[in-house]
């Protein structure tokens, strides 16, 4: 991967320190930030110096932390939580758990001064229990800086206590949205419940609780450390700082990257990403994971902020990059899409529970061939009434790979109802797999291959597909030697 | 306390701080429609899920739009309630509820009756633009009632019920996504889980997912029969809304009509639940009495408080909530299955038939009867004595299935000798009503003296837990009363601890008593509508000659004549029954 692109802040220690020994973080730089705000900061100059760097919530809505931290301190309570959300969940993405498999302290330390800026002295880190490397690293983490005395009580001699502890997630994706989140962690069903009030005032056990995701910590110390006037120098205008991203999809270098926010697509994919696998055309780009939206050929030069990919029917997400070319159908894609969130919606409010069935309803009758222009015009009526009345984040950008990319490929949609063609030739039921004569030799492997044995014709003829039998597996396509078959 | 400014559709007004959008647009008397939300401010009953997004409307400055349900007004707030964008969203909503609901209204126990077709009616939606998969759950039918979650709307409401106001902690959410659905742990049979039938769920429900197991027709099929003497009985918060039914005024008394409406049905005997609930008095009183000199004699083997049995609702909390306590409520049966006891013995044996040729039927405010009918406690060689239960809502059903217009009927009186009843009884309806019947039997055989008031002010507010000093002779009795069972666990909570001591306890599961029964016609929300059937039992009480249980004639002949006293052997076997401890899942 290019490395002159890439800035590593939240990532920094990744690889480079052993994660299971306290003494290499330290020796990294480890707990000085804790130190410096303990020792030579007040808890408000602590939410300033945040509020100053510009720090925005990396698990994709992009709240400013200083300011949720500030929310969370001016409320009075015994009690305060700090909660570190790694429920990391968007198919493909694993930012969060390379930072906790290879820098844990980074989080501990972060959540130490988070508590300590807002007045709080327990936190909770709710990790799904599929990171089960990730929890061990952690567990010992914990243990290595209770007895470093960096968790616990009179943390480096002052009278600010903390402690810490884990629960685990069971694996349902909306509850990395944090009023989800604390439902679970309280023992009830994990689904959201409606802001305000907003944790920060009443959250975990009905206490202020700032709830932050693993990425969003991980970049803490480093800021408190070399000052909120270093970090706010990277990035773009409104977002400051660096992004984790997951490269997947057909792209050549996949993987995490970590990149100064405001780079555009177009340096990500081509320059970090090495370009489009196997020479293939570009297409588009989905981020933000199964609730983004797809950016194309159109968005290559938009530059990578909260705002820009709110313009573009997309979102920052948590960091999920999925890279499309030529070969993808973008019906097929929403349809992927929400399949994943039909699936993983709580199912308390009527928009997301009902409409994400009846969209994946829709989009699976398109590209069935069973579409029509009315089902197209009524998709688009209904995602927007979906942004517009679900509960959470969730059910509010579940619409949006069908939004984005009908945006630029309403064409596509068009194509599949109104010529029944995939253009991408993904779409199964719209396909159709023929011989062309000029080629066939009459070899005939591609009858002996047929599972359904609908192909005919005598040896050293031409031979015929039929469509009526045929289930377009494609095994004759590939077994044929001569080119002689094509889908169409 | 801090007021905030809010406009809505260019109307503006003051609220204070903590109330919501909807809440200011009432107080300006604009309209929003809503589904899920309720609030029943008597049961401190609030469900704001915010699910069904129904009440969606624009917020200045918001990005979406906001439910108005739970969304607390800011000082300064401007919302819209009927923009073209607003309108769009709530008939999105509604067409997608719409679309996952079954249109089969003209054979639903709750048409007529249901908030989403009223909505669907008001909309005018003619048809569905996304139609798609219907939800497939099993019908779930318990002796009481019947859960068809292919109708549910995860409005929350039956959970919020369940789990808050009762504290059963039955029903909640389960599944994900299209599967999501309101049911008991691990989706089990509602017959099979800690549910303790009261029917508050029934009463909430804002569609049919949740109603009454009806069994009208096996009232017309043992009313047709010649072979059969039908007897039916009907307890007292039945004629405190009855009229309901038929759009009469809640507030007046329908005991006269409802006589004369069974007679009409062709019952062979018109009886009164009432009359049972003059002789449960003279059990639970007397037990109360006797176990109350007892523990003043020291007598370590005897507990208190004692704890009235009268509702099947709370007896099956008890067992399946507080098992280490089943030796305190009294072991006197409910009213209803007392009748049912002398019915099918002494009165079989007046009229000189066996049990088996009686059909003994109850029209109950309440679906726990059901359940406590089919206990098999309550049954010689198999024959109930209570054979069939309906509620409130199915005797309307009845009446009007059979042309009867209860509202067009004269005032008759009930047959004797089961028919007959003092004041004591029909306030049995009223949370405290058993208690302050209780007391005014048990303060004149204690002392052997005349009550100088009959009416216990303490024990006669809606209030969920209501207690108070009595003082009965030289005794000062600490009397306790909850309605709603998570006021009774509140108060159980206390009689574990010790941190209170009580004497006797009154529980009603359902909040504010049978008045506010699961069986009894919807109120919709409207808590008047309890508050005036409340009042028409204390004002039935008040026009009654006798106002004391042991004052009814017919008791004492009953006693005379064939229980000998109470208490008595033959007493227990008939009247008396024991608890059983259940899991508390």
């Amino acid at each position: 991967m290019s490395e002159k692109k890439q800035i590593r802040i939240a990532t920094r220690n990744s690889g480079f320190i052993d994660p299971e020994n306290i003494d290499s973080y330290i020796a990294a730089g480890g707990y000085l930030a804790l130190a410096k705000c303990i020792e030579e900061m007040t808890p408000t100059q602590v939410i300033d110096e945040m509020k100053a760097s510009g720090l925005r919530g990396r698990g994709g809505a992009g709240f400013p932390t200083g300011v949720k931290w500030g929310f969370a301190a001016g409320y009075k309570s015994d009690t305060k939580y700090v909660v570190c959300n790694a429920d990391e969940g968007d198919p493909g993405a694993f930012m969060d758990r390379a930072i906790l498999e290879g820098d844990p302290h980074s989080v501990l330390e972060a959540m130490a001064i988070g508590a300590y800026a807002i007045g709080g002295n327990k936190g909770t880190i709710y990790i799904r229990a599929e990171y089960p490397l990730a929890i061990k690293r952690l567990k010992i983490a914990i243990e290595q800086a209770e007895e470093k005395g960096v968790l616990g009580k009179g943390i480096f001699g002052s009278d600010f206590n903390f402690d810490l502890d884990i629960k685990y997630g069971a694996g349902a994706f909306v509850c990395g949205e944090e009023t989800a989140l604390i439902n679970s962690m309280e023992g009830m069903r994990g689904e959201p419940y409606t802001k305000p009030p907003f944790p920060a005032e009443s959250g975990y056990w009905s206490k202020p609780t700032i709830v932050n995701n693993v990425e969003t910590l991980a970049a803490i110390p480093a800021i408190i450390v070399k000052g909120a006037n270093w970090f706010n120098k990277i990035g773009s205008e409104t977002t400051k700082g660096t992004k984790v991203f997951a490269l997947a999809g057909k792209i050549n270098n996949v993987g995490l990257i970590e990149v100064p926010m405001g780079i555009t697509l177009r340096e990500v994919i081509m320059d970090v990403g090495g370009g489009v696998a196997k020479g293939k055309e570009f297409k588009a780009v989905q981020t933000g994971g199964p609730s983004g939206g797809a950016l194309t050929y159109k968005d290559l030069d938009v530059k990578i902020d909260y705002e820009s990919l709110a313009a573009c029917q997309s979102i920052m997400g948590s960091g999920g990059m999925i890279v499309m070319d030529e070969d993808d159908c973008m019906v097929a894609v929403s349809k992927f899409f929400l399949d994943f969130t039909m699936d993983e919606t709580c199912g308390k409010c009527t928009p997301c529970r009902i409409g994400s069935k009846r969209i994946y309803e829709t989009l699976d009758k398109i590209t069935m061939g069973q579409g029509t222009m009315d089902d197209i015009e009524n998709l688009k009526l209904l995602a927007v009434a979906i942004k517009d009345t679900a509960l959470c984040g969730l059910g509010q950008t579940m619409p949006n790979p069908v939004l984005s990319t009908m945006r630029v490929f309403e064409d596509e949609y068009k194509a599949h109802v109104i010529d029944k063609k995939c253009p991408a030739g993904v779409c199964s039921s719209l396909l159709e797999f023929v011989v062309v004569d000029e080629k066939c030799v009459g070899c005939t492997l591609c009858a002996k291959i047929c599972p359904v044995d609908c192909i005919s014709g005598k040896v050293k003829e031409v031979h015929v597909i039929d469509q009526a039998a045929c289930i377009k597996c494609g095994a004759c396509l590939d077994k044929c030697k001569f080119d002689a078959i094509i889908k169409r | 306390m801090s007021m905030m400014n809010i406009t809505i559709d260019g109307k503006t007004t003051q609220v204070p701080a903590g109330s919501m959008i909807l809440d200011a647009a009432k107080q300006l008397d604009i309209t929003i429609p809503t589904l899920c939300f309720l609030n029943l401010d008597v049961m401190k009953y609030n469900n704001m899920a915010a699910s069904c997004r129904v009440c969606v409307v624009e917020v200045e400055g918001r990005r979406n739009l906001a439910p108005a349900c739970a969304t607390p007004v800011m000082d300064g707030m401007v919302v819209k309630t009927n923009t073209m964008r607003v309108l769009l969203a709530r008939r999105t909503v509604l067409e997608l509820l719409l679309s996952n609901h079954p249109k089969d209204c003209l054979v639903c126990a709750k048409s007529g009756e249901c908030d989403l077709q009223e909505l669907a009616e008001n909309f005018g939606i003619r048809d569905i633009s996304y139609p798609g998969v219907m939800s497939t759950f099993r019908k779930d039918i318990s002796p009481s009632i019947i859960r068809e979650m292919d109708k549910c709307v995860m409005c929350r409401r039956c959970e919020t019920m369940c789990n808050e106001v009762q504290t059963c902690g039955v029903l909640s959410g389960v599944n994900r996504g299209f599967d999501a659905v309101v049911a008991p742990a691990f989706e089990m049979n509602l017959e099979d889980s800690a549910c303790t039938n009261c029917g508050q769920c029934t009463q909430v429900c804002p569609v049919g997912a949740l109603v009454e197991h009806d069994h009208t027709w096996k009232v017309i099929q043992a009313l047709v029969d010649p072979e059969l003497v039908t007897v039916v009985q009907t307890a007292p918060a039945v004629r405190s809304a009855i009229g309901e039914a038929f759009g009469m005024e809640p507030g007046q008394s329908f005991t006269g009509k409802m006589a004369a409406s069974l007679r009409m049905l062709g019952f062979d005997h018109v009886f009164d639940t009432d009359f049972a609930a003059d002789l449960t008095i003279m059990e639970e009183g007397s037990e109360f009495l006797d176990r109350l000199q007892k523990f003043l004699d020291g007598d370590k083997n005897v507990k208190l408080p004692i704890m009235t049995s009268c509702c099947p609702g709370w007896v099956k909390f008890f067992e399946h909530q507080f098992p280490e306590l089943l030796e305190i409520p009294s072991t006197a049966k409910s009213p209803q299955q007392m009748f049912g006891a002398i019915a099918k013995s002494y009165y079989a044996e007046l009229l000189g038939i066996p049990r088996e040729k009686m059909v003994v039927v109850s029209v109950m405010p309440c679906l726990a009867k059901k359940y406590e009918a089919s206990r098999p406690e309550f049954a010689v060689n198999g024959n109930p004595d209570v054979d069939i239960v309906i509620s409130s809502r199915e005797l309307g059903h009845l009446l009007k299935q059979m042309n009867i217009d209860l509202s067009k009927l004269p005032d008759e009186d009930f047959d004797n000798p089961l028919g007959f009843s003092t004041g004591a009884a029909p306030i049995f309806g009223n949370s405290g009503g058993v208690m302050e019947a209780a007391l005014r039997t048990a303060y004149e055989v204690a002392t052997g003296e005349t009550l100088p008031s009959v009416e216990f002010e303490a024990v006669r507010t809606l209030t969920g837990v209501k207690t108070a000093e009595i003082q009965v002779g030289p005794h000062t009795l600490n009397v306790g009363v909850a309605s709603g069972l998570g006021n009774a666990r509140e108060l159980l909570e206390m009689v574990k601890s010790g941190e209170k001591q009580f004497h006797v306890i009154e529980i009603m599961a359902c909040p504010g008593g049978c008045i506010g029964g699961g069986g009894q016609p919807y109120h919709h929300g409207d808590m008047e509508i309890l508050k005036k059937r409340n009042q028409v039992l204390y004002n039935e009480d008040a026009g009654k000659p006798q106002r004391k249980s042991h004052e009814n004639p017919y008791i004492v002949e009953l006693y005379e004549k064939y229980l000998g006293k109470p208490l008595s052997e033959k007493a227990h076997k008939l009247l008396h029954t024991h608890y059983f401890e259940r899991e508390k899942m």
